[in-house]
């Protein structure tokens, strides 16, 4: 039988889960595609977790249009699909006076991006809301528009609430070609067979390239990863409670010292491009240069206090930037192509993409309207994805609540991050089932403490084999290839 | 199954130091002992640890792990310690009151008289010492493979390769051997072992299995499951010595480089920690700076053998039920115990002296540096001896202790510190 949807989203990072999830909005048939195991596996799952104020970008490009827009939708986003956001602000942060004129550019930018909310801040001023940043300090633009989230649970919760609302999400599985009728696109070819969609939304991050050239599309765009790396602080012992961003330079945003909403402070990236997209590794050079650039803004730092390394890509593009009399080539793709009809092309979604992503949905939405879809809102449509229980947020009260409701929250899995064995059942048999070990890890923040997954490990590949009816041998850290177990022991003979 | 709400005594923990301090918390009166366990069988670490060599200092015979805490969960068990299994501890108030949840109890709060932390200690992961590469499965803490083959029953690895001379890793490097994995080598960036020189021999040596010192791992590579390892030489600042890396082919990387006491809970309470040894202070009844709370064993400072860390589990667990008991030392006077030369630290960190004049106060110590010929380990005040032993060596991967007797109370009586030096004799 052959498979026909009215969508189909190739990639389930941010921008391809929220897309889908705006999708399912509307009548129609939507599918998602994504090549690894689980949903957030690229980008998306290795960043800064900011949602960005819109002051970095140039003016006038499709950056600077998208982030403005798409800061001002994460409230009701994050209101409607409950993951954590919280709108902090941020500070870039200009040490000694050479820097200072910068904060000046940035302010400017905002002005023409239509930011709201920034204003430049004294030195002394800075340093009596972050205690912690360098003496040197000689001001900074402090954005209050500036948010922070969990990338993981948004994106997954967008998935979700897809899934949800009639959508569907086929996990490790591959675009490979176009099935093309003339200059249509009428489907997809993958590895585990072909579906039929009136429109295709290339969603592939840092493969977008090599889909739209399937398509015939901008055969001269090219992705080029660029490498992030980063160090996460144990909690207990490393409290900033800001976003710092550095002044930018042409290298891009810079490195940052800031919190998370899990309250963990992280520094990076820095910015390195290279050519293999599967290279996510941390290296010597990178983490030095992450030190020293943390260092400038806080000098108190100790490695000591250092619980995980980590390095991300971002798809660094070379679109041109579509309007008139701008000079920029790494501007966001979000366009139906003229010469393929079907065929909705995104590519380049670097950095601001996280904070851009609603808006790159609705400007989606908009260029299939404009391309003569209906769009018509599902009667029956539900924006809300329900909240699953935070054993380690609630309070002791809360706790024996839950606890007496269902035994199994109970049991501790994960002891510095305090997730509980019910948590990963409801994620093990959620609307898109988590299957593995990171897969669990992105969804509860299990392991990502200081012992970095030693103490659950065993225990989580033992209730995953035990829930999904499997060996504990089949369990994997994140999809084929990636086996924590190789062989029962030796046999004892009684 | 729990009985009551409050209790004189509850340990945290049952590991050796858990186990040891019920015992010996019964023993001295305590009338309501409860040790809490996270894990379905009391007896912590020691039950992956089926390897020999326990017993040695306490019952002059050479155990395996779980029958030397089969020994104590016995002994425990028959003088009445009630325990609460499969039951993870959630928090430590500095007044006392513990709060734990379980799947089989449910949600629980109970009130202790006293209470001894008996958490252990928890391993060093890769991002601490910031081994640079890719994040691939097959990197594993030697503890965390250890349970995977004795608990489990489940190979995590074929080709190994250990960084890290700890006694875990070289524990592990003969256990892998045995169910027929090959470990390629063993690594480590000092220059010099850091677990005993027993595991050394007895898991290294005699199944021919190369040990490099002043080596480290410089990248893992493996996209999914590690593929191999780059490791290279360092100098004496532990930079990469050029030209000296070597690609191993591997599977699975073990890391054995080094323990950490547990303390989240101890913080919580309000327990303060020694940033040398991250464990509580403790006096000699190892009681720490929040009245009521003792802690003992790893979570104190980790040690090399569970018979030490079972005797340090008899002091808390005494200490506990005195308290409990409302038995008070006479008037607190206590003295701080200073690491001197080539010393790295000393348990307990201050005394009561007046303890000193009945009762025996035994000084651990861990050395900065290896000394390989006759050593005095010495005490003073400042000015005058107060005691010295001669040890035949000193290195840091073994504990050395010193004992200060009753008599050596007149000495003490008017120090207002005293000072442990380890020098060359």
């Amino acid at each position: 039988m052959q498979e026909k949807y009215d969508y189909i989203v190739i990639g389930g990072g941010v921008v391809g889960c929220i897309i889908a999830r705006t999708l399912s909005r509307y009548e129609g048939r939507v599918l998602l595609i994504e090549k690894e195991a689980d949903i957030c596996m690229g980008t998306t799952a290795a960043n800064t977790a900011i949602v960005h104020a819109g002051y970095d970008p140039l003016p006038n490009t499709l950056k600077a249009r998208m982030n403005v827009k798409g800061n001002a939708m994460w409230d009701t986003l994050a209101g409607e699909l409950n993951f954590p956001f919280e709108r902090r602000g941020d500070f870039v942060v200009a040490v000694g006076e050479d820097e200072f004129p910068a904060l000046e550019t940035l302010m400017t930018f905002a002005k023409k991006n239509g930011v709201p909310g920034c204003q430049i801040l004294p030195g002394p001023e800075v340093r009596r809301r972050e205690k912690n940043i360098t003496p040197d300090v000689s001001g900074a633009l402090w954005a209050s528009t500036g948010g922070i989230c969990d990338p993981f649970q948004a994106t997954v919760a967008a998935a979700e609430n897809a899934v949800m609302n009639g959508a569907e999400v086929k996990l490790n599985t591959a675009f490979e070609e176009f099935i093309m009728d003339g200059d249509r696109v009428i489907g997809i070819k993958t590895n585990r067979g072909d579906f039929y969609s009136r429109w295709v939304v290339n969603c592939a991050g840092l493969y977008s390239d090599f889909v739209m050239h399937q398509a015939g599309v901008r055969p001269d765009f090219k992705v080029r990863p660029r490498k992030g790396e980063y160090f996460v602080f144990d909690r207990a012992d490393v409290q900033i409670d800001n976003v710092l961003f550095p002044v930018p330079s042409d290298k891009g945003k810079g490195i940052l010292v800031t919190t998370t909403v899990h309250g963990n402070t992280i520094l990076g990236p820095n910015a390195e491009i290279i050519d293999d997209k599967d290279n996510t590794s941390t290296t010597t050079s990178g983490m030095d240069e992450i030190w020293a650039g943390a260092n400038k803004l806080v000098p108190s730092l100790s490695k000591k206090h250092v619980i995980a390394t980590f390095a991300g890509l971002r798809p660094m593009g070379n679109g041109p930037c579509k309007t008139p009399g701008v000079d920029y080539n790494k501007d966001f793709i979000v366009e139906i192509p003229e010469e393929v009809r079907g065929f909705v092309n995104l590519g380049g979604i670097e950095s601001p993409g996280l904070a851009s992503s609603p808006a790159i949905a609705q400007e989606v939405v908009d260029l299939l309207k404009d391309a003569g879809e209906e769009m018509k809102v599902k009667k029956d449509w539900d924006p809300i994805r329900p909240s699953r229980p935070r054993f380690r947020e609630m309070s002791q009260k809360d706790r024996k609540l839950l606890v007496d409701m269902d035994p199994r929250y109970g049991r501790v899995i994960c002891r510095c991050e305090n997730v509980t064995e019910g948590e990963i059942i409801a994620e093990i048999h959620a609307p898109i089932p988590a299957t593995t070990y990171d897969a669990i890890k992105r969804r509860t923040w299990l392991g990502t403490g200081r012992c970095q997954g030693g103490f659950d490990t065993p225990r989580v590949v033992e209730i995953l084999a035990r829930e999904l009816g499997v060996s504990p041998l089949e369990i994997t850290k994140r999809g084929n290839g990636s086996k924590f177990l190789f062989r029962p022991t030796k046999k004892v003979e009684n | 199954m729990l009985k009551k709400d409050t209790y004189d005594v509850v340990i945290i923990g049952s590991g050796p130091g858990g186990l040891a301090a019920a015992v010996e918390a019964k023993k001295e009166g305590a009338q309501d002992v409860l040790v809490i366990e996270r894990d379905t069988e009391l007896g912590g670490i020691l039950l992956q640890c089926i390897h020999n060599g326990f017993g040695a200092e306490i019952f002059n015979e050479d155990l395996p792990g779980p029958s030397y805490a089969q020994r104590y969960i016995d002994e425990s068990l028959a003088l009445g310690v009630e325990t609460l299994m499969d039951t993870i501890v959630l928090e430590v108030t500095p007044d006392r009151k513990i709060f734990a949840s379980s799947k089989l109890h449910g949600f629980v709060e109970i009130t202790a008289r006293a209470i001894v932390l008996a958490m252990g200690c928890r391993e060093r992961t890769r991002a601490m010492i910031q081994i640079p590469g890719m994040r691939p499965a097959g990197v594993y803490t030697a503890g965390t493979a250890q349970r995977f083959v004795n608990i489990e029953g489940k190979m995590p690895g074929e080709k190994v390769v250990i960084l890290g001379s700890g006694d875990i890793g070289l524990i592990m490097a003969r256990r892998l051997t045995f169910e027929g994995a090959k470990v390629e080598r063993v690594c480590e960036i000092l220059p010099y072992l850091s677990g005993l020189t027993r595991n050394y021999v007895q898991c290294l040596q005699d199944f021919d299995i190369p040990l490099q010192f002043r080596h480290t791992v410089k990248f893992i590579y493996g996209k999914d499951r590690v593929e191999a390892v780059e490791i290279a030489e360092v100098d004496d600042k532990w930079k990469y010595i050029p030209g000296s890396e070597e690609m191993i082919p591997c599977d699975t990387l073990l890391l054995s480089v080094g323990l950490i006491p547990e303390n989240e809970l101890s913080r919580q309470a309000g327990v303060e920690l020694d940033p040398i040894t991250g464990g509580p202070y403790v006096d000699e009844s190892r009681q720490t700076n929040v009245p009521g709370i003792f802690a003992a064993g790893n979570v104190v400072h980790v040690y090399d053998l569970a018979d030490w860390v079972t005797l340090a589990g008899y002091e808390a667990g005494k200490g506990a039920a005195r308290y409990a008991k409302a038995i008070r030392a006479r008037e607190s006077d206590h003295i701080p115990v200073i690491a001197g030369k080539n010393v790295h630290h000393v348990v307990p960190q201050t005394i009561n002296k007046r303890n000193l004049e009945n009762e025996e106060i035994e000084l651990q110590l861990r050395v900065l540096k290896p000394i390989e010929e006759r050593t005095l380990i010495e005490v003073h005040d400042g000015k005058n001896q107060i005691t010295r032993k001669v040890a035949r060596y000193v290195r840091p991967g073994e504990m050395n202790t010193i004992v200060l007797k009753p008599r050596h109370f007149a000495d003490i009586e008017k120090a207002s510190s005293i000072t442990v030096e380890v020098n060359p004799r």
